[in-house]
């Protein structure tokens, strides 16, 4: 079998005998989007308003929470050093946990998304760029992590420190995220943050598994 | 064949060993003395590869260690974490730890693996169920699922009764007159099986 192919259906095998894991996050997520227009109360300009930036950072906060759990696993029962050991390249085997966060804790937040948008009387226009944005940003989101959650392995106190450091990283992902429904909504067309959105998340699948890589070396030491 | 020239060994600003060397052939076993805490399990994560080197050499057939890919196909390390994970089968984890390492393995390798590692019947229960012997047991079932001639491990034999340390003795015979490498550290007396004419001691000193 291929080590990438090998270590996603490995890490989601895992998860879903450990359901707990994956679905805190996405209550968290369901939870946080429910909270707003309760809150609001049923003010629909105000909800429209606000709706995609509130979707946005449940999504980024909601991914953010399982990120510690991303490599510590594999740290503590000696399977990271068989990884770093391994034949195969360590940044495809990172790219392989990477995308395996994804599937278990980016992809549930867009297809939910939809269902929470209605909460925000959003149109389906704005709902169908929301989901591109999203479909675009969770994998970003997983990547920028990722190298946050190599970086604090170990290290006493990690999450705290981890979001910290990572969610100044999450702000370009936001603004364009949530900016691109924005867009649409006033008119404007989306394409050119969703462009960009695409770039990013690009320039991130090529350097983000390298970076993992060295950090989770640094961490092995 | 492995050799290590001159090497030394420094955590923080404390020197744990230095001026260390030697070869390893095929077919050969060294047994790694030394007390607690001089140094026996840093030495095989910088022979393995996993502590960079910053005196010395450490060399694969004549080629450095770092980054060659050759030296890290040839290689099962096996340390105190034993790589096994507690929600998954022994047969699982032995499959997926193959195909980590890049290699394919047939489902009756790892079932005749943990059979002669006295694991039969056990091989779809979840590791977490297992006591710490047949954790062991499973993890060193590795050796017999990858195809690898340097096997570097680190207290293989802790934890494990006497009958489970005859097999790891006859699997370690085995593996040196196929001419592989064994190289590894125990605070156990040495397995009886392996004859006594391949194996070197090493006794490392702080």
């Amino acid at each position: 079998m291929n080590p990438f192919i090998a270590v996603v259906r490995r890490d989601v095998s895992l998860a879903l005998r450990r359901k707990n894991e994956v679905m805190t996050s996405v209550f968290f997520f369901v939870v946080v989007a429910a909270l707003f227009p309760l809150g609001i109360g049923p003010e629909m300009n105000t909800l429209r308003l606000i709706g995609p930036g509130v979707l946005w950072v449940g999504a980024l906060l909601a991914s953010m929470l399982s990120l510690g759990r991303m490599f510590a696993g594999d740290h503590d029962d000696g399977t990271l050093e068989q990884m770093v050991l391994s034949s195969a390249s360590l940044p495809s085997l990172v790219g392989a946990k990477i995308l395996a966060h994804w599937l278990l804790s980016g992809l549930p937040l867009v297809v939910l998304s939809p269902v929470l948008a209605l909460q925000f009387d959003l149109n389906l226009q704005a709902i169908e760029v929301l989901m591109a944005t999203l479909l675009l940003g969770t994998p970003l989101l997983s990547l920028i992590g990722a190298v946050g959650a190599a970086l604090t392995l170990g290290v006493r106190g990690a999450d705290v420190l981890l979001s910290l450091l990572v969610l100044p990283l999450y702000v370009p992902a936001l603004v364009f995220g949530a900016g691109a429904v924005q867009a649409q909504t006033a008119g404007l067309g989306a394409s050119a943050h969703l462009s960009i959105l695409a770039a990013m998340l690009l320039m991130a699948a090529v350097f983000s598994p390298w970076a993992c890589a060295s950090a989770l070396r640094i961490a092995l030491e | 064949m492995l050799s290590v020239n001159d090497l030394s060994c420094h955590r923080g600003e404390r020197r744990l060993f230095s001026g260390v060397g030697f070869q390893l052939k095929a077919g050969t076993c060294l047994y790694l003395e030394g007390d607690n805490g001089v140094g026996k399990t840093s030495l095989l994560r910088q022979v393995s590869g996993l502590l960079p080197v910053s005196v010395g050499q450490i060399s694969w057939c004549g080629k450095p260690i770092a980054d060659n890919e050759f030296f890290r196909k040839q290689l099962i390390y096996l340390g105190h974490n034993l790589a096994m994970k507690d929600d998954l089968s022994a047969m699982e984890n032995l499959q997926i730890d193959a195909a980590i390492a890049g290699q394919a393995v047939d489902p009756d390798k790892v079932l005749s693996a943990l059979k002669s590692l006295g694991l039969k019947g056990r091989e779809h229960l979840p590791i977490r169920v297992l006591s710490q012997g047949q954790k062991r047991r499973a993890a060193l079932a590795r050796l017999l699922t990858r195809q690898a001639s340097l096997w570097i491990l680190d207290e293989p034999v802790v934890a494990l009764d006497v009958p489970a340390q005859a097999a790891v003795g006859r699997v370690l015979k085995a593996h040196l007159e196929k001419g592989g490498m064994v190289l590894f550290t125990s605070h156990q007396p040495l397995p009886m099986a392996i004859p006594s004419a391949s194996i070197t001691s090493y006794r490392l000193q702080g």
